[in-house]
């Protein structure tokens, strides 16, 4: 995966110049997608690859097109250029995101080149908002990136993209001048500039501590090794996010699964559910919970609903059971939501969780211009 | 937060504000290509920023390049004007009086890190470099990772490989521009044709130059933070903000601070984030407390973190205080004894903190 911090740093074209290098190396390279914006650099890349026709799909009036992933698998490359891995695709498609597709094709055996902007992150959701007060709304989830073999930066300075943005080479000049008031202001350029490259380091970082841990699997097997101290074993992080209806339970549990990323630690959510509630017949509330439980299991997070009167009590047993190292609760702004939901909850869960780290997570506020 | 951010300037205008004094001043750019590995391509993609700026109708010369160059490079060059290094006691050396009388308006440098022989003008390329830039010629350089001297001890412990001439971290830093090459591993090493050895060599060199790429990518990310924050920092904006986790660990007598500390030093370098351990300066500390602090001072210090003190009478509004100053993301404090009825009616500095703290997350650990 080439990652960029935004359209113009030029993912699409170093990931042709791969896909170029290992036609030249003898590989069989099929392009299933490419958005070359009418670049012209771009389109001279393209040219000398062999193109799988997109899949035309009407939608209301329109035809739109589409990456062709039935035609990719009969054709079976050794691999395959997909562009823009967090595109959403057109209603009545048979999977709803192309990163979806390209599983489909690397099951089938088919390596995928492909690019992404370090935005399209679900776990950068509320920072990107912060920062560039745009709430991205085709999100990736984290793990899907986990999974890749590779991830490259493509990296150009801001002033750079600013100066093909302003000689139209990135969007038509309407398009452009609009870009460069909104989301392409140099700070949010900055920022996003940096979390890619951190974002990147991340990945490089897990995929050496994955090899380290298979290396000590490896080790463990050979008679007379070391096996690995119950210390070590003991260190694994185990985080757990206690989820409630509110809005906010959604931000928690993108913090709660980026940390439990980062620290490389196990990560469920749980909900507390008094007995009444589960008597009662289905209320938005209830609703909004479902919501948040399918959320954090697409995000690959085991969820659990506990029944309790004493919704504090329940969740630190729970946690002390399961060996939870890390609990993760919102503090919501004090907005009239229910008071279970508010101070006197936190504090007696921060009360009786005395043997392990809870984490209290701020509603993250987007200040004037940030 | 909205009260108080109301009031900032429009960082962009900053940043605009401050590169047009920055240009004016000096007239000229730096700005650098910095790789992980030989192979990832910087020379190329020097060259070919020189080749576009040309064909955009600068004036650029090529003062600097590699003794050997792969063909793709070669063509490149041939479309470009090069003004050859001078070779003193078999050390290729830039002309300088000959780029300067020729005065172009962009100079590309192909390889930063050498050490000229006795008797040159400046004792290192780099240093020559300043002195194009004091000219007034914009130069375009590239460097490799294992030649910045803050991370050459780092590198070579993964290579094994020594070498002597190095750049400063502060040259980057200064740089206006810096850009990271980066490449797939697998990509390098065909590049760097070491094709023909044997499978364990290429996974251990894979590995190695994984380790490398991290170690560059933060660097690049270091660069960046920190040009983000001096243009932040020189026009007043009050909370700092990016992209950076910070991680500000509270330390009192009382908590168990040495874990504290270890678990943000764990969790600083996972997040690959800054640092900092606080404690509230408190006259009329006893000895005992005393040596606790200091005792764990030492170990933060060891782990890398800044230290800092806290001046005031309520630690809630001074840590808050600087947490906002330093854009600190991440507040770990340890859980305070319920020492009675008071507490309980009042709440506790953690449940203090805990209600003010805004966007920040407050990790509270166990005694």
């Amino acid at each position: 995966m080439y990652l960029g911090y935004a359209a113009g740093v030029g993912k699409t074209y170093k990931m042709l110049e791969e896909a170029l290098e290992l036609k030249h190396q003898g590989m069989d390279v099929v392009v299933g997608y490419v958005e070359p914006h009418g670049r012209k650099d771009t389109i001279a890349k393209v040219v000398g690859l062999e193109l799988v026709p997109r899949r035309k799909v009407q939608y209301k009036t329109a035809t739109f097109e589409e990456l062709d992933t039935d035609a990719i698998l009969q054709r079976h490359p050794q691999v395959c250029i997909v562009d823009e891995f967090a595109h959403t695709n057109v209603p009545g498609s048979e999977r709803t995101k192309r990163w979806q597709d390209v599983q489909i094709l690397l099951d089938a055996g088919i390596d995928v080149l492909t690019t992404m902007n370090v935005q399209h992150l679900e776990g950068l959701n509320d920072q990107i908002w912060q920062i560039t007060g745009v709430r991205v709304r085709e999100t990736v989830p984290d793990w899907v990136v986990k999974d890749a073999d590779e991830v490259i930066m493509t990296d150009l300075t801001p002033r750079a993209l600013l100066n093909r943005l302003e000689r139209g080479v990135v969007y038509a000049p309407d398009k452009a001048r609009r870009a460069m008031e909104n989301f392409f202001q140099e700070s949010n350029l900055v920022a996003l500039r940096e979390m890619a490259l951190l974002q990147t380091a991340h990945e490089v970082e897990v995929r050496q501590s994955t090899q380290d841990e298979v290396e000590d699997v490896l080790r463990n097997l050979k008679p007379g090794a070391l096996a690995l101290t119950p210390q070590a074993a003991s260190q694994k992080e185990r985080i757990l996010i206690h989820v409630t209806p509110a809005p906010a339970s959604a931000a928690l549990i993108r913090r709660g699964r980026r940390v439990a990323d980062y620290l490389h630690a196990d990560c469920f959510a749980v909900y507390v559910e008094s007995e009444e509630d589960s008597k009662r017949a289905p209320t938005p509330e209830f609703e909004a919970l479902e919501k948040h439980l399918s959320f954090a299991r697409n995000l690959h997070i085991e969820t659990r609903v506990l029944q309790g009167k004493d919704a504090a009590k329940v969740l630190v047993d729970f946690a002390r059971q399961q060996g939870v190292t890390q609990i993760f609760v919102m503090r919501t702004h004090e907005n009239g939501w229910p008071h279970i939901f508010g101070r006197d909850l936190l504090r007696q869960i921060v009360h009786l969780a005395r043997d392990m780290q809870v984490t209290i997570v701020a509603e993250r506020g987007r200040s004037a211009k940030l | 937060m909205a009260k108080l951010t109301e009031q900032r300037p429009d960082p962009n205008q900053l940043l605009r504000q401050v590169q047009a004094e920055e240009q004016e001043q000096r007239g000229s750019k730096l700005k650098i290509f910095l790789g992980y590995s030989e192979g990832v391509g910087k020379s190329f993609r020097m060259l070919d920023e020189g080749r576009r700026r040309r064909e955009r109708g600068e004036d650029v010369v090529v003062g600097a390049v590699q003794p050997k160059v792969p063909d793709e490079i070669n063509s490149l060059l041939q479309s470009l004007e090069v003004i050859s290094c001078k070779t003193i006691a078999g050390v290729p050396v830039m002309d300088l009086s000959s780029i300067v009388a020729r005065h172009p308006q962009v100079c590309l440098v192909d390889g930063l890190a050498y050490d000229n022989p006795p008797g040159s003008a400046h004792a290192t390329r780099w240093q020559d470099v300043q002195e194009l830039l004091a000219a007034g010629i914009s130069v375009i350089a590239s460097v490799n990772l294992q030649f910045i001297e803050e991370r050459r001890d780092q590198v070579e412990k993964i290579t094994g490989k020594h070498v002597t001439a190095t750049v400063p971290l502060s040259f980057l830093k200064a740089a206006d521009e810096i850009e990271l090459v980066d490449a797939p591993p697998e990509l390098c090493m065909v590049r760097a044709a070491q094709g023909t050895k044997p499978g364990s060599v290429l996974a251990t060199r894979q590995q190695h130059l994984s380790e490398l790429r991290e170690i560059a990518l933060v660097l690049a990310a270091d660069v960046v933070d920190h040009q983000l924050e001096a243009y932040m920092r020189s026009h007043g904006i009050e909370q700092l903000w990016g992209a950076q986790e910070r991680i500000l660990v509270y330390i009192t007598p009382q908590a168990s601070s040495s874990k504290m500390i270890e678990s943000g030093r764990r969790n600083a370098e996972r997040f690959h984030g800054e640092l900092f351990v606080a404690y509230l300066d408190q006259p009329g500390i006893t000895a005992k407390d005393q040596a606790a602090l200091h005792s764990n001072l030492s170990l933060a210090r060891a782990a890398g973190a800044q230290v800092v003190t806290l001046d005031g009478d309520d630690p809630v509004d001074a840590i808050l205080e600087f947490a906002k100053a330093r854009g600190v993301t991440q507040i770990f404090v340890g859980q305070t004894s319920d020492r009675g009825w008071r507490d309980r009616l009042f709440g506790t500095t953690v449940d203090d903190l805990v209600r003010v703290a805004q966007g920040m997350d407050v990790r509270i650990f166990p005694k």
